[in-house]
């Protein structure tokens, strides 16, 4: 992984005045359980952060409200300008500008690679057919695996499936993207396939959101760590100081059980 | 680790790339067949002797009442008497107009034929997947060929009218049998979709809908239909019988498929809704394009299954005095003419023949169906 720890081009700049996600005093309840407490996180365009934690300390919930996966009771989401409310438009308009990549791939077994590709633009975007297909062939190259367009999903390696997921949110042309847990489900040899094709992504300067438990790629790519235990972020900090100069008790000993 | 003496005794290191080769093949040819699938072990040879003694017994009758001694030809039901006489043929020709006509004028039959043709020249090439111009096709299915049919076969407005209590035998079977499919299927999506909606009064409707419906025998549907409809509206309001039992049969069989639909919905996983909400697919998109595409694959043979049931249970518009295949052959029994111990026989085995034709044909182009839309995706 020797290549993986070059120091982060230049390209990765973040915005100093563009906020592109933004939680204010956010709450979010499973029943009578309160899975979000007072979250409050700005995202500025251009900005790289990893969400760590231990299971269950609400960082999938978190990002999943942010394309309204999942609704908040209390508190504000204001995403790339737009607040989410109760309003379907606003909703769509939102999930039109923010791809996500989900631990599990999600990629649709009934179509093939290209379709699974295509089908957003060309129902969402109206793009013509041809075009989208353009563009779809354009991001398998990128995440290098044109050749396996025609395709269905099952026969694809759980590497190669969720590149093909990161493709195909790209076709979007998203401004914002979220990552699930998206090396956790994969097997260890291909976790690296699917980090490098992240890494380019924000080398490339693209705002992202991850929930992962890749501490290497971390300290690579984040410009900001989060971490959350029991629905709140505990602590926030650059990568070299957040896993140097842990600060909480809950963050030192999450880092303790995880960096051996 | 080469070079090092090592002591432990299971330490290994494999030195070459084992080729790949075929598996063994088991004895080929008919007698290995037989000695792998017949004569395997003394069971399974004991088994095979007695199931060939059972076959010996059953087949041989069974082939000299269908064939060798059957009466193929005769005018009435002399020729169709005596000591070993088989099925009585002859019965099912003189009476063929009948059972796929009723009393359909016969002067007028060619329009049944006509639309006939004209189905079977819409649902073959719909049917065979590399024939292009499926949505023309679809058009033609669902929107030309029933009006054409409608005019054709009851002759409103150009031709001789033909009223429907004419109409009988496997032309009624089929009209019941292929209205309910096509409105049971489009109309179960809608009810299995109300069903999980999270609208409390979209699901609620649907709930009571299909419980309703299941919850009645179809008799009583068909009952209620004919003989208590009328009692509930207008004097002169009058609905055509069939109809009424066509309305009946479709809304029965509509509840049955939403239910067997519903399960198909079921087993696709939450992801799979997650990843088309995320795509910003409205509703209508996410179910049409990603949800049910999967779901209606899932329970073909179920959905088939239904269909099967539902051509079946067409023979119970007999009892509100609609004739049809069944019924018509039954009624022909009474038959002065043709009444001999043969006769019920053979009209029930002629009428069991045609169900079973279209029955298996379903259940073959499902299986087809089913492989062809396999894209091997089971993680």
């Amino acid at each position: 992984m020797s290549e993986q720890a070059a120091p982060a081009p230049a390209k990765m700049e973040v915005s100093e005045t563009e906020v592109a996600v933004e939680l204010i005093n956010m709450n979010k309840w499973y029943g009578e359980f309160h899975v979000l407490r007072n979250i409050n996180l700005k995202v500025m365009r251009g900005e790289r952060i990893v969400i760590a934690g231990p299971s269950g300390s609400g960082k999938s919930t978190m990002i999943r409200c942010i394309n309204r996966l999942e609704e908040h009771q209390k508190g504000k989401i204001i995403v790339d300008g737009i607040e989410l409310t109760n309003d379907l438009k606003k909703i769509d308009e939102v999930r039109r500008e923010v791809g996500m990549v989900f631990q599990h791939f999600n990629l649709f077994p009934h179509l093939t690679i290209l379709e699974n590709c295509t089908l957003a633009p060309i129902w969402v975007r109206k793009m013509p057919k041809k075009k989208a297909e353009e563009i779809a062939m354009h991001y398998l190259e990128r995440v290098k695996i044109p050749e396996q367009a025609n395709k269905y999903p099952g026969q694809l390696s759980g590497g190669q499936q969720q590149r093909v997921a990161i493709a195909r949110s790209l076709c979007m042309n998203p401004r914002i993207m979220l990552f699930d847990e998206p090396t956790s489900a994969l097997d260890p040899e291909m976790i690296k396939e699917v980090l490098d094709t992240m890494v380019g992504l924000a080398e490339e300067g693209m705002t992202m959101l991850c929930v992962t438990h890749e501490m290497g790629f971390a300290r690579q790519v984040a410009n900001r760590v989060i971490f959350m235990d029991q629905g709140q972020i505990v602590e926030q900090n650059d990568p070299i100081n957040f896993f140097d100069h842990p600060q909480h008790e809950r963050t030192k000993l999450f880092l303790s059980q995880i960096l051996h | 680790m080469p070079g090092i003496e090592n002591a432990n005794p299971f330490a290994y290191v494999s030195t070459e790339t084992i080729p790949q080769s075929p598996p063994p093949t088991a004895a080929k040819g008919v007698a290995g067949w037989l000695k792998t699938n017949l004569f395997a072990t003394p069971r399974d040879t004991v088994l095979t002797i007695i199931v060939a003694l059972i076959l010996l017994w059953i087949v041989p009758p069974m082939l000299n009442w269908l064939f060798f001694d059957a009466v193929w030809t005769g005018d009435g039901r002399e020729a169709c008497l005596g000591e070993h006489v088989g099925a009585c043929w002859a019965f099912v020709e003189a009476k063929f107009g009948q059972f796929m006509y009723g009393r359909y004028p016969a002067e007028l039959r060619w329009r049944v034929d006509l639309t006939g043709f004209l189905l079977i020249a819409g649902l073959v090439p719909i049917a065979i997947p590399s024939v292009p111009y499926k949505r023309e096709n679809a058009i033609y299915l669902l929107v030309v060929f029933p009006i054409i049919a409608f005019m054709l076969l009851t002759g409103w407005p150009f031709l001789e009218p033909v009223e429907t209590s004419r109409w009988g035998g496997l032309l009624v079977t089929l009209v019941v049998a292929i209205v309910g499919i096509v409105v049971s299927f489009p109309l179960g999506i809608l009810l299995a979709l109300g069903r999980r909606s999270n609208l409390p009064i979209v699901k609620t409707m649907s709930v009571i809908f299909i419980e309703f419906w299941r919850g009645v025998p179809l008799i009583t549907v068909l009952f209620m239909s004919s003989v208590m409809l009328p009692l509930f509206l207008p004097a002169d309001v009058s609905f055509d019988k069939l109809l009424r039992a066509l309305i009946g049969v479709a809304l029965f069989s509509s509840a049955y498929m939403a239910e067997v639909i519903r399960g198909g919905l079921q087993a696709i996983p939450k992801g799979q809704y997650e990843a088309a909400n995320a795509m910003a697919l409205t509703y209508w998109q996410g179910m049409r394009l990603i949800i049910l595409p999967q779901a209606l694959k899932l329970v073909i043979p179920g959905i088939v299954n239904t269909f099967i049931g539902l051509f079946k249970d067409t023979s119970l518009v007999l009892i509100i005095g609609i004739f049809d295949l069944l019924g018509i052959v039954q009624q022909n029994f009474t038959d002065t003419n043709w009444i001999s111990p043969a006769t019920p026989a053979t009209g029930l085995v002629f009428a069991a023949f045609i169900y079973f034709i279209f029955c298996f044909g379903m259940s073959r182009y499902s299986a087809f169906m089913e492989e062809r839309l396999d894209t091997g995706h089971k993680r």
